[in-house]
């Protein structure tokens, strides 16, 4: 890729993440739970070995998935894969890469591997997502080469208040960035940690370079409604799905969800007759050290 | 004019500058409401089996398939895999509107993708399905490793590559796709 053609046309690690736009991507951890998510209507699914709460209540350290279960899920399905590596793990991200999984995620579920430094993003082929909490992370992970922004959301809480709160911060932040005239965009620049020229381009666009997703938290229909209407353009459902007491009816209802997301009836009819979610956990109970969006650089 | 852009999943937003750059309106359709008045329908690309699903889950089946019927379509990757005949890894429905078999995700996986000029144009092949074989009186406009991958009938655009992801607009495809609609317009 060239750097004249990505200013003409999208390239393809972006076009792939267009072909995702308002979906559903699931977190599966075996071959069983990959075909419930495909069957129900998710767009993709990312391969675990455990879901964000497992980790969260097992902790210790937590590494890439073995390749064995992530070759068994690629096998089990026919949408796109995902899989998660450490932030910072190039190595992780070329064993990966090396499988062929269609998309990376550097996430912050896992135990960072560097406290410094992410991923350079540039040099490699598979397309990488990144959580980002605002403008200025999301940009200094454009910058390293991602193609795919989404929330983080604390993960395996069940609560939806921290996407929320990234999705409308970055919202705000946008909107200041396309009030600034050229001589306060470059103090903007820094104050944000954000690379100039990307912010040249969000005052001219109004929106974020690449895709922008919703990811940490996402446990009913009505959180899918409600990120969606925030301006997520699709959602990432970790625990959510197989650890709510009716795995199968949840995924549906949150498919259903998020296709006519700005439909009130159509979240009603999606939200009858489900079991219990995942139980959730306040954010206050959980320790500073433990939560997992203040990891990435 | 008016084309529509099925908007259940997927690239469909892309084509909106593409559209609006040939003077006409852009309408993402969601309900069967949406293809009320409309000249057109371009189906885009995403995950083939999840806008089956969709489709059914916002119970626009049958009034899609009406349309498909009488209107001009153009089918992109996903889109096209819904227009054909036949699909192949895994069999799956389809509307059946032009005679042609096509395989989902051919060329491989997201690391296969790839972008060719066609007529000066940067078009995107992503985890694109090849076409395999062809009915009678369907022109191929562009093959790719023995395989179509732009077929036209006076009705049917079908391409497995996505133009729309190119920002100079209109792409010609949508330039050609709005001829169809006003051909029967008028």
């Amino acid at each position: 890729m060239n750097k004249s053609s990505t200013q003409t046309h999208i390239n393809l690690k972006t076009g792939l993440a267009e072909m995702l736009k308002k979906g559903v991507i699931m977190d599966v951890v075996n071959a069983d739970q990959a075909r419930i998510a495909e069957d129900a209507g998710a767009i993709a699914v990312m391969a675990l070995e455990r879901v964000p709460s497992d980790i969260r209540r097992d902790g210790g350290v937590a590494r890439m998935s073995s390749p064995e279960l992530i070759y068994g899920i690629m096998q089990a399905v026919h949408i796109p894969v995902m899989a998660k590596c450490r932030i910072g793990h190039f190595a992780e991200a070329q064993i990966l890469q090396a499988i062929g999984v269609d998309y990376i995620d550097e996430s912050e579920v896992l135990t960072p591997a560097d406290e410094s430094f992410h991923i350079d993003k540039h040099a490699f082929n598979i397309p990488f997502v990144c959580g980002a909490t605002n403008l200025g992370e999301a940009l200094r992970r454009i910058g390293e080469g991602a193609a795919l922004i989404r929330t983080k959301g604390e993960a395996g809480t069940g609560n939806i208040v921290e996407a929320v709160r990234h999705l409308r911060l970055i919202n705000r932040e946008i909107k200041r960035v396309m009030s600034l005239d050229d001589a306060e965009l470059m103090t903007e620049a820094k104050n944000l940690g954000a690379p100039y020229e990307l912010l040249k381009l969000i005052r001219q666009t109004g929106k974020l370079p690449v895709p922008s997703f919703a990811a940490g938290g996402i446990s009913t229909p009505a959180d899918a409604a409600l990120v969606m209407q925030l301006g997520a353009e699709s959602v990432f459902v970790g625990s959510g799905i197989f650890k709510s007491e009716n795995p199968v009816a949840f995924a549906s209802a949150i498919v259903k969800t998020v296709v006519q997301f700005d439909n009130p009836t159509a979240i009603l009819e999606a939200s009858m007759g489900l079991s219990a979610p995942m139980p959730g956990i306040e954010m206050k109970s959980i320790p500073i050290e433990q939560r997992l969006a203040d990891r990435g650089w | 004019m008016k084309i529509g852009v099925l908007a259940l999943q997927g690239a469909f937003e892309l084509h909106k500058p593409h559209i609006e750059a040939l003077g006409a309106q852009y309408v993402p359709v969601v309900t069967s409401k949406n293809l009320n008045d409309l000249d057109g329908i371009i189906l885009p690309g995403g995950e083939s089996g999840t806008m089956l699903k969709l489709i059914n889950i916002v119970g626009i089946h049958q009034q899609l398939a009406n349309f498909l019927q009488t209107k001009p379509v153009w089918g992109i990757c996903a889109g096209a895999i819904l227009l054909a005949k036949s699909v192949k890894n895994p069999t799956q429905e389809s509307f059946s509107i032009l005679d042609f078999e096509i395989t989902r995700n051919a060329y491989g996986r997201q690391l296969d993708s790839f972008q060719e000029m066609i007529n000066d144009y940067q078009v995107s092949y992503i985890r694109a399905p090849q076409i395999s074989k062809v009915g009678k009186n369907i022109k191929i406009l562009k093959e790719k490793e023995g395989c179509a991958t732009w077929l036209e009938t006076p009705n049917v655009m079908i391409t497995t590559f996505h133009p729309e992801t190119n920002l100079s607009t209109p792409s010609p495809w949508h330039r050609r796709f709005a001829e169809y609609c006003i051909d029967l317009v008028s």
